[in-house]
């Protein structure tokens, strides 16, 4: 190549170079960028604001308080003022902000499964009103889940006034009906029982778990863990949960008493007849201990029959706590907060096979997935000239009707909803709806001929018509609470009739049991990773569902964890893997619903087996007589934790209350052989604030409510299925279980005690983290905080390494989603969205406690105690997380690292950790044989 | 072609039984000069060349993908990566043992084996340098680690056992690269001057910096390879020890051991010496060295095989020992969880392959048979990278909450990853024999000298 080239051409050929290169690069078109000059008012940028409103959850309210930062809703708070929060929440409550942003929501109206416009159907929905009008609602049907909004309900008897022909079925697949039917047996009408669980020293479950189940767990959850604490002033309560199905309370209840259905019921009869006073030669000790204890606390105990039970149980239950004089003392009874069933969803299918049915509503009902296989819902569905689906995704049913119209979701629309004891709430929007949903008050005025009325008047129309005079007041301070005063239910007096003996379960070889999903519940939140990826309490399963069985029903028929059985009843089949879990009743299993789906979304589908499948047509809770074939092929789970025995290594220190008293300092007995460790680095000091985190092992349940609200306040994102296989789930906050009984005795393997532990970071004075961390990412901060950098972290993983708690979690991948939109729109902005490649962990909420110093700063006075909350300390139902200032020592977490049950977790290490344990303590009944009592803890 | 070299090499055994500088000269430089060098040869340069490809299309997926696509997992955060890292530095060993340790104590036999054994520590040496860069998170900012001038004013966290690790290893390749450029310089002039090609002569001429075999040339070298001899030696024991410090600077039980660096070092010395002789008896075989590599060499690296074993057996044994003695739960746990646990069958493949195999060398029979010295090389290769693998796995797997217990199985990444590194490793030794003279000339010259004057 010619290379001479002299100083005029060289700048010439770089001029040219220069322009040509100037054109090649096109400007951005021009847009037009505005201020933000009309800033609404009171918004803050940046600063989140709190709105009142509740999460609903089969028809029931859980007062919330949602976090709008910039006008997007990003964190479900319980509302302090509302009676089935008290400023917790649940595990679903938390998930409901996924929820909202879920990017697999419906967007659009759809006619015969195409896409549609909303004109279309507003045309045709008018149409049905105007047939309506005609015929009085002749062939018009409507399906609802369970309804406590007044609004609704008002607006459904006026639509039955309007069209006296029109039926209204509800299903829900959870139901409560037993129960009812129960109260009507021994009072003549159904009533909604409230327990006073506080007021309780002596409870006897009848597979009851009302820690995990109904619209008052949470509340429950809270007045029963008040009870546990050793401290409280009316002493320690004691719990006898007889349950088929293992749950949280059995595992936290002083006697865990694993019983077939069958069993139970005989169980309570034999208990019935024992407080009488009669004596029965076969009735096993326990059981008499039992009786005798219940009668040392009259008018302090409560008998509580799980709603699984059949109605002579619920029956038997309320006629007991009568003669136990506990009636208006430990329970109360109200008015059903859902009005008494219309119609059933069975008879609704009958009316559809026979083509009784012209026009179908299913508002906000997944019966296609959710009625029992053997109903043939799907079938009859194609009987009706006219179905029409709302609902907030293009679910089972969705695809089934001939109209789908979306549904905003709850935190994008006006509406209101009881608690369960009546209580109301206002229900209002936090955002505009996303892919613009409408709400059932609109649909049903629509059928109503009020065509243009939105769903806000409605709501208002109907509260003005209650509260005429001063209304706007009243609106704008119930929008405030979040509650509306005094609209609990009055509490009725009722004498409950004595009840005959019945039978109504029969002895099996195998009884199924369906069960409420710890994590998906019915199915609602099948596309909800968050919840999918929540650990099941017990098995610390993700993604999926098993059947459930004791260890000897698996020794029975064989089978192992992982084993592929078949489960035929009736000519139904369902395939489906086997997990044991110990403490469950032998000779029957649980079968958890909620699962299989094939049109929940992208999450959703094909996540588990559909028990479903199995369920009779009148939805019952237990099938007898279940065939269990081993098939030989094998599942494989991915779970979070894969060792529940602690290898007497004891994270968990426990004593009875009896122990408790006899060595208060037990805690010590273990610990003190390693104190007083030095090191060789020097001290760090703080003159401000020090912060320091206690959990209280007697008062957790085991929820799992601390991860997913810790998940969702600190953008934790969802790896999957195969990801937690291998180790690697993201959560800060793990609950650890364990299972302890000794290795010999069969029957306590059988039965074992169960302690949970949930895990944080520890946020050690002496960090084995920082000092290996070759670029510094991990560093103690001057509040005694352990921090990580996420722009510093290279990811060596030494860290982690070195972390006796393994608390810390790695981006092995981008497991963030970067690229969707409304995931973006969901996430917390005071939290960092990780990178692939960096190590994240617990902060102790870093956020919130920069916001609450900034807040104090400008305020100039210190930081009182309990101004800063952490995520998971805010969620707990029982209160059993402290967090604080360890510098004051009148703060909660001070005093609580002064109770004589701290201790810290490995303390043999010399880490100096600012999470501390309270020692978990339980009052069993020293009688009861040491067969089904607790093992002895070693320490003692 | 093979058959001529071995006509060639015959004609001049026959020709003269005793080596001259000449001969010396001819038969090594011979081997790098020839322009035909087999079907062999090339196969396997093909085979590696594949593998090496293959193992920086794996690099790329993992830097595009991220570690995900290992095995990993917490609790088991570390895995293949830092595995192999520990196996290849343990490897660089022996070549830094024999050319400086052995020059310093004038172990005179050392000189036929030292260049390739050289070349191996360097290669073994810059291949487990990329592991842990493979191993981060964010691999991009591995410079992160080093002290320098930085507008934040950050530094690295000194207290940090792979801070030391990054020291360490970068002045073990960097002497490492130096001593074996060194010993080179005479034997490039010496291919220079036989070089036919016009190309080759001004490579080798370039390389060789300007050598001319002066004597103040040699003085000079002498004093030259003689203080990097010294300061090699130290790093025979520095830098495993370091690497040692990685697991033992931690908590972790089964990595919280005093005993560690001295272990770490014995093994590297023993999985060294096991390359050496797995390398070396190809090598003569193929390219008749028969005359140079001798089995007095062979007989020798066993020897050190079998008393580098021992210690390795002691570390062992003492781990177990010291678990027991301790008291301490959580070591005696990982003692056993080792033996009975789920990796059991990694642990007792070890004990057979770096403990009972190894014991056949105290039979001289054994020790002078070439076919079983090279499996018994083999089999300690493996062992000791199953020893690594214990390490590093076992520890983390089970620590000291029973909850956070979890499983590492590798992926296919994990392999690909691992024998890709090995490919690397072959390439680079068949680049390493077919342009450099595998045996030093000079220093063999020297010898056959001081064998010719002491007759």
């Amino acid at each position: 190549m010619n290379i001479s080239l002299d100083r005029r051409q060289f700048i010439k050929l770089i001029a040219a170079t220069g322009a040509i290169a100037q054109t090649a690069c096109s400007r951005p078109p021009p847009e037009t960028i505005l201020p933000y000059v009309h800033m609404p008012e009171r918004m803050l940028p940046g600063a989140p604001e709190y709105y009142a409103t509740a999460f609903v959850q089969h028809g029931y309210a859980i007062g919330v308080l949602i976090e709008s930062n910039m006008g997007r809703p990003i964190k479900i708070e319980g509302n302090p003022h509302h009676p089935a929060s008290r400023g917790a929440t649940n595990t679903f409550a938390q998930a409901s902000i996924l929820q909202l942003w879920d990017p697999d929501r419906s967007r659009s109206v759809r006619r015969d499964g195409i896409v549609s416009t909303w004109s279309e159907w507003l045309s045709a929905i008018s149409s049905i009103s105007v047939e309506a009008q005609k015929n009085r609602g002749a062939g018009l049907r409507i399906l609802t889940g369970n309804i406590t909004s007044p609004t609704l309900l008002a607006q459904l008897q006026q639509l039955k006034i309007q069209f006296p022909n029109l039926h209204w079925h509800t299903y829900e697949p959870l139901h409560n009906d037993n129960a009812s039917a129960g109260a009507t047996l021994a009072f003549g009408k159904p009533l909604d029982v409230i327990y006073r669980i506080e007021r309780a020293n002596v409870i006897v479950t009848l597979d009851a778990d009302f820690l995990s189940h109904g619209p008052a767990a949470t509340i429950y959850a809270r007045e029963f863990a008040a009870r546990r604490r050793p401290d409280h002033a009316a002493g320690m309560n004691r719990v006898y949960a007889l349950e088929c199905s293992p749950g949280l309370l059995g595992t936290v209840a002083d006697h865990r008493i694993p019983l077939s259905p069958a069993e139970l019921e005989r169980a309570a009869w034999q208990l019935a007849e024992l407080i009488e006073g009669n004596t029965i030669n076969d009735a096993p000790n326990w059981l008499q201990q039992i009786a005798l204890d219940l009668n040392r606390h009259r008018g302090e105990s409560l008998i509580i029959a799980g709603p699984r039970l059949p109605p002579s149980l619920h029956a038997l239950a309320h006629s007991l706590n009568e003669r136990l004089n506990n009636s208006q003392h430990t329970i109360q009874y109200i008015a059903p907060v859902v009005p008494p069933q219309n119609a059933s969803l069975q008879e609704l299918v009958s009316a559809m096979s026979d083509g009784g049915v012209d026009t179908l509503f299913i508002l906000n009902n997944n019966a296609v997935y959710q009625a029992p296989a053997a109903l043939e819902f799907s079938a009859a569905l194609k009987h009706v000239r006219c179905s029409i689906h709302a609902g907030f995704y293009v679910d089972e049913t969705a695809r089934q009707c001939q109209w789908h119209v979306p549904l905003a979701h709850t935190y994008e629309q006006w509406s209101d909803a009881r608690a369960y004891d009546g209580t109301a709430t206002i229900v209002q929007p936090l955002i505009a709806p996303l892919y613009g949903g409408t709400s059932p008050h609109e649909i049903l005025n629509r059928l109503l001929g009020n065509e243009s009325r939105s769903a806000y008047d409605t709501v208002r129309a109907y509260w003005r018509s209650l509260r005429s005079e001063n209304f706007d007041a009243f609106w704008q301070s119930v929008l405030q609470r979040g509650v509306i005063a005094d609209s609990a239910f009055p509490s009725q007096t009722v004498v409950a009739r004595p009840v005959e003996k019945s039978r109504a379960l029969n002895d099996a070889s195998l009884t199924a049991i369906f069960a409420a999903d710890p994590a998906v519940d019915d199915g609602e939140y099948s596309n909800n990773g968050w919840l999918q990826e929540l650990p099941r309490p017990l098995s610390a399963m993700t993604w999926d569902n098993a059947a459930l069985m004791s260890v000897a029903t698996a020794r029975r028929y064989n089978v192992n964890n992982g084993d592929i059985v078949e489960l035929q009843h009736n000519g139904r089949r369902l395939q489906t893997p086997v997990w044991i879990v110990p403490g469950h009743a032998d000779r029957a299993i649980t079968l958890p619903l909620g699962y299989g789906r094939w049109a929940a979304g992208n999450s959703g589908n094909g996540v588990g087996f559909n028990a479903y499948a199995l369920r009779p047509v009148d939805s019952s809770w237990f099938i007898d007589g279940i065939q269990l074939r081993k098939l030989g092929t094998r599942y494989s789970f991915a779970l979070t934790q894969t060792q529940t025995d602690s290898a007497d290594r004891k994270p968990v220190l426990h004593a009875t209350l009896t122990e408790l008293r006899a060595q208060p300092e037990f805690v010590r007995i273990d610990t003190e052989k390693n104190s007083g460790a030095g090191s060789l680095y020097p001290e760090y000091s703080y003159d401000n604030y020090k912060w320091g985190m206690t959990i209280d092992l007697s008062a957790c349940i085991g929820c799992n409510a601390c991860t997913i609200a810790c998940q969702a306040e600190n953008n934790i994102p969802v790896v999957g299925k195969n990801e937690v296989a291998r180790g690697r789930h993201m959560h800060w906050i793990r609950v650890d279980h364990y299972f302890e009984g000794s290795k010999e005795d069969e029957s306590a393997q059988k039965n074992p005690t169960v302690l949970y532990q949930p895990v944080p970071c520890m946020h050690c004075e002496r960090a084995p983290c920082e000092e290996v961390c070759p670029v510094g990412a991990t560093m103690h901060d001057s509040e005694g905080l352990n921090v990580q950098v996420y722009n510093r972290c290279v990811g060596t993983r030494f860290c982690s390494n070195n972390c006796p708690y393994k608390v810390r979690r790695f981006n092995f991948l981008q497991y963030a989603d970067r690229e969707r939109e409304s995931l973006k729109a969901q996430r917390n902005p005071e939290v960092t969205v990780r990178q692939r490649g960096v190590m994240e962990k617990c902060t102790y909420c870093l956020q919130r406690i920069t916001r609450g110093r900034i807040e104090a700063e400008k305020r100039g006075t210190p930081l009182r105690d309990g101004e800063i909350v952490t995520a998971c300390q805010a969620v707990c139902p029982t209160q059993a997380i402290a967090f604080g200032n360890l510098n004051d020592g009148d703060s909660a977490v001070a005093r609580a690292q002064h109770s004589s049950r701290n201790y810290t977790l490995l303390e043999e290490l010399n880490t100096k950790p600012r999470t501390t344990y309270l020692a978990k303590i339980s009052n069993p009944n020293a009688s009861i044989s040491a067969q089904l009592s607790k093992p002895e803890p070693r320490d003692a | 072609m093979l058959e001529q070299l071995t006509t060639h090499a015959r004609d001049a055994e026959q020709k003269n039984k005793r080596w001259s500088y000449a001969s010396i000269s001819d038969h090594i430089a011979d081997i790098v000069l020839r322009k035909n060098f087999g079907w062999r040869w090339w196969l396997l340069l093909g085979i590696s060349s594949a593998g090496t490809l293959i193992f920086f299309g794996a690099i790329a997926y993992l830097f595009s993908v991220g570690v995900g696509i290992w095995g990993i997992d917490i609790p088991v955060a570390w895995g293949f990566a830092i595995g192999n890292f520990v196996w290849w530095i343990g490897i660089g060993h022996a070549g830094t043992f024999i050319s400086a340790v052995l020059l310093l104590l004038r172990q005179r036999w050392r000189t036929s084996i030292n260049r390739f054994a050289e070349a191996m520590t360097l290669f073994a040496a810059s291949i487990a340098g990329l592991f842990p860069i493979l191993h981060l998170g964010r691999p991009w900012f591995f410079y992160w680690l080093l002290p320098y001038p930085d507008v934040m004013n950050v530094w690295p966290q000194w207290r940090s056992p792979l801070v030391w690790d990054f020291f360490a290893i970068s002045t073990y390749i960097t002497v490492s690269l130096l001593f074996w450029y060194v010993g080179l310089i005479p034997d490039l002039a010496t291919l220079r001057d036989r070089a036919h090609g016009t190309r080759a002569q001004i490579i080798y001429g370039l390389f060789a910096l300007g050598w001319r075999g002066d004597a103040i040339h040699w003085a000079r070298f002498e004093q030259a390879y003689l203080l990097l001899a010294g300061l090699a030696t130290p790093l025979v024991v520095s830098v495993h020890s370091i690497v040692s410090l990685d697991f033992a600077i931690g908590n972790t039980p089964g990595y919280h051991s005093t005993i560690f660096p001295p272990y770490f070092v014995a093994g590297a010395l023993f999985s060294g010496f096991a390359m050496v002789l797995t390398l070396a008896i190809p090598l003569r075989h193929y390219f008749h060295l028969e005359q140079f590599i001798t089995p007095v060499h062979l007989n020798n690296a066993a020897k050190v095989l079998l008393a580098t074993g021992a210690i390795v057996t002691y570390g062992y044994a003492s781990e177990i020992f010291m678990a027991f003695y301790s008291d301490d739960p959580y070591e005696r746990y990982v003692a056993i969880n080792r033996a009975t646990g789920p990796y059991a069958p990694v642990y007792w493949t070890m004990l057979c392959c770096n403990v009972a195999l190894p014991q056949l060398l105290w039979f001289k029979r054994v020790r002078h048979s070439i076919a079983t010295l090279f499996a018994i090389s083999l089999v300690i290769n493996i062992g000791m990278w199953l020893e690594r693998m214990m390490i590093v796995i076992t520890s983390l797997h089970r620590d000291f909450l029973p909850s956070a217990w979890g499983m590492f199985w590798p992926t296919r990444w994990d392999w690909i990853i691992f024998f890709g590194s090995v490919a690397l490793f072959v390439f680079l030794f068949l680049m390493f024999i077919r342009l450099l003279p595998a045996i030093s000339i000079f220093e063999m010259r020297q010898l056959g000298h001081a064998a010719e004057s002491s007759q």
